[in-house]
């Protein structure tokens, strides 16, 4: 392995961990409703938002009101999301004059983006209104994100939570699901992203609503295009193919838009929808090595930072250490892997008088070369952001795996915003349990007794998304729908289908992109696993919270484990990749695996 | 029910605003004033006229030009208003046929050049926009374009070292040439 990635993998780890740290102090206080972490003139206008929405936000909600309130919320988001793309026509900021976007692809794309997946079957430059863009679909970006940490704040809440023996059974509620989202929006997601939207306009991310912009190129480009009819068909010879027509130009067009109020947010809130098709590739999206890095920093930032809240939250930092400790030690083992795969490069490439020694370039841009292309994907498939700067299905076939499987280990090593963080609970609330069953005590986390009730969640929390990927990944390569996307062949082709569906029921967004979903039977499947695989884990999440919250915190003694040592850390470890491994080693080896014998064994 | 439905349409109305209105303008403003030359896509003017980006490449094909980072977008290569990669698999013949291609029309522009081909010469880019190439993909070049300008190669070599830029604080990313920029600068030495 070159030395220069090993620096960018520490130095990468040490910057994230310096920021994150106090962020995750400053995001407990927000998690605080007494508190007023932002000044009072914010808490003026917060507490006038309340006034008008007609919030109490002294509500302590039960978790059945919290999730059913996050439910509510989430849908007005999906309806007002498709009908936005539907009428952008008749709405103004359209310079292009996009017309409305089918029905399919604005049911998929709505879904999409109120789950922080932000898959996209859609091309963004040739399809979005700048108002869809900016006022749907970036505004689903803070919403999505503000949610997942509205979550997280409510399964600390039940750990944290003391029950006095004067209080009422059932008393303790979670907070208040309003307060939180309003709170998280105004102060974490909106001043980070206005900050990092200026830095990025500085390096060359644009931010205008001007028209795309034709310019005069030096040479001229010569291509081929099928001729059309005064209809506006294409024209068939007598053997029926298309009669092919050459043009020659000099003129190029640059799609133009409000890039970078959109890219901060993508990145804070670890969504993943880029403006244009080629995402964080596209230099008007990211167009330098240090733009590149600070995206990588922006996904993992809330994510990292939501440990250190909860450390502060219960009252022991050391909690905090432990989850980000085992977070750590996946990413960097899946990282290695990716960049060692990446730096390898296409032997049959090579073999063609092609000098290979930067590694593997097809899908990657000059800028970035295949360091921090692979480093990149790595965190853009451990964190459940989906944001790409190369194209991941031209990765090498260990490189597809590690991000495949980073993916479907559950997008908790450090994961979404808010939903990174409360999956790796889940996974150490069964760690817990294991080991409590190893040594025959009623397993306790924080204090608190996880009994039958708990585990009930637990299982439906794990066992419902990769119940979606593997049954919908049959499905799709079943039917004749599903495999007509399939734009690779052989194995390649097979990972190209799994990718798709464990991208979007882990809410990650990113794909082997020449899959071709934006048809009916794929917008549709793809809507159902994006949906089945946010709410399926938040609401039994709620629930095992609004069970803990109930508990009497018992005071740990000697026989109590403890929660922050290395031994902890390696079975919470232990049981996401044991998990993980069960559920999806059989599809892998299919896959990535296979293609990988077909590419370097002769 | 009704206890839920009126705060999340009013905060869902308020927030809206906030995030999708107030904030893009905000941002938008301070782009303008503080940065309008990249707010506006970073264009380059030759004679009063818009001749590209320096962030977006252009295909050049032209022997006297320096050749880019092949390009995937349709229905033309480096189309600025629909970027995109091949997605072709490691394992796809469809990629080594195009490879191919491409390193036969490269040797057939320059046959005396036996030199292995760098791969950003052949391999598609992400976006299909890269502006940029290795320094080792120009310096390939290097010979072809001195012979078809009649310039010493030492004087093409020193214009690729004066446009490369190293990595960032010496980390970050790779050393790179801006093809647009090389070009037009031999353009004007011409």
């Amino acid at each position: 392995m070159e030395p220069l990635a090993l620096i960018n993998l520490a130095v990468f780890l040490g910057v994230l961990l310096l920021a994150a740290y106090p962020l995750g102090l400053f995001i407990a206080r927000v998690a605080d409703a007494q508190a007023n972490p932002a000044g009072s003139i914010l808490g003026r206008v917060e507490s006038f938002l309340y006034r008008i929405a007609g919030v109490d936000p002294q509500e302590d909600m039960s978790w059945r009101k919290y999730a059913v309130s996050l439910l509510v919320f989430s849908l007005i988001g999906v309806l007002v999301v498709y009908a936005v793309q539907r009428l952008q026509l008749l709405l103004p900021l359209n310079p292009q004059g996009f017309g409305a976007v089918s029905a399919d692809s604005s049911f998929n794309t709505a879904l999409s983006f109120v789950t922080n997946t932000n898959w996209q079957g859609y091309g963004g430059e040739s399809t979005m209104s700048y108002l869809t863009q900016m006022a749907a679909l970036a505004v689903q970006n803070f919403f999505s994100a503000a949610c997942g940490m509205a979550v997280a704040f409510a399964l600390i809440r039940g750990f944290a939570r003391r029950v006095l023996a004067s209080d009422a059974a059932g008393k303790n509620g979670l907070g208040n699901l309003w307060v939180d989202v309003t709170r998280c929006t105004m102060y974490v997601l909106l001043p980070l992203s206005f900050v990092f939207a200026v830095v990025l306009v500085s390096q060359g991310v644009i931010q205008n609503f001007d028209e795309y912009q034709d310019v005069a190129t030096l040479d001229a480009v010569t291509y081929e295009t099928p001729k059309l009819d005064a209809a506006g068909a294409p024209l068939k010879d007598a053997s029926g193919a298309p009669v092919m027509e050459k043009i020659v130009t000099k003129a190029q067009t640059l799609a133009m838009g409000p890039v970078a109020s959109q890219e901060a947010i993508k990145m804070i809130g670890t969504n993943g929808g880029g403006f244009f098709n080629a995402n964080s590739a596209h230099p008007f999206e990211n167009p330098t090595p240090l733009t590149n890095f600070l995206q990588m920093l922006a996904i993992f930032l809330i994510p990292a930072a939501l440990c250190f809240a909860f450390g502060r939250m219960v009252g022991d930092m050391r909690q905090g250490w432990a989850i980000v400790a085992a977070m750590s030690v996946i990413f960097v083992a899946f990282a290695l892997l990716a960049l060692w795969s990446e730096a390898h490069g296409n032997p049959g490439i090579a073999a063609l008088g092609v000098d290979i020694s930067g590694g593997n370039l097809e899908g990657k841009e000059t800028r970035f070369g295949a360091i921090a292309s692979a480093l990149f994907a790595t965190i853009t498939t451990a964190a459940s952001c989906g944001a790409v700067n190369a194209m991941h299905d031209s990765l090498m076939p260990l490189g597809g795996f590690a991000t495949m499987l980073l993916i479907q280990l559950g997008e908790v090593v450090f994961g979404g915003v808010g939903s990174g963080f409360y999956g790796m609970l889940i996974f150490a609330v069964l760690a817990v349990f294991i080991a409590g069953l190893m040594i025959g005590r009623t397993p306790e986390y924080l204090g608190k007794k996880i009994q039958s009730f708990e585990m009930k969640m637990v299982s439906i929390a794990i066992l419902a998304t990769p119940m979606v990927v593997l049954v919908g990944t049959a499905l799709a390569v079943m039917l004749d729908p599903g495999k007509a996307g399939i734009s690779n062949p052989g194995a390649h082709g097979f990972s190209q289908v799994l990718y798709a569906v464990s991208s979007a029921a882990n809410n990650n967004g990113s794909a082997f992109a020449g899959l071709s979903a934006n048809t009916p039977f794929y917008n549709v499947l793809l809507g159902i696993a994006v949906w089945i695989g946010r709410f399926g884990v938040i609401v039994p999440v709620l629930a095992i919270a609004g069970s803990l919250a109930n508990k009497q915190r018992s005071e740990a003694t000697v026989g109590t484990m403890p929660t922050h040592g290395p031994l902890f850390v390696v079975l919470v470890i232990g049981s996401v990749l044991l998990v993980g491994a069960l559920t999806y080693v059989p599809a892998l080896a299919l896959g990535p695996v296979v293609e990988h014998l077909q590419v370097f064994v002769k | 029910m009704k206890s839920i439905l009126r705060p999340a349409l009013v905060l869902f109305a308020l927030l809206t605003l906030l995030t999708g209105f107030i904030y893009p303008l905000a941002v938008t403003g301070v782009a303008q004033v503080s940065f309008p030359q990249q707010a506006h896509g970073s264009l380059v003017m030759r004679d009063g006229k818009a001749v590209g980006s320096t962030l977006i490449g252009q295909a050049f094909s032209d022997p006297k030009y320096f050749w880019g980072r092949p390009s995937a977008t349709a229905p033309m290569p480096n189309n600025g208003a629909a970027s995109g990669g091949s997605n072709l698999a490691p394992s796809n013949p469809v990629l080594l046929d195009a490879v191919k291609a491409r390193v036969e029309a490269l040797r057939a522009a320059d046959p005396g050049n036996t030199a292995a081909v760098p791969q950003d010469l052949v391999m598609t880019s992400a976006s299909g926009l890269d502006p940029q190439i290795s320094p080792a993909a120009a310096m390939y070049q290097a010979g072809r374009v001195a012979r078809v300008r009649g310039l010493p190669v030492g004087e093409v070599q020193q214009l690729i070292a004066r446009n490369t830029h190293g990595r960032t604080l010496g980390i970050f990313g790779e050393p790179r040439v801006n093809v647009l920029a090389l070009n037009m600068a031999l353009d004007q030495g011409k």
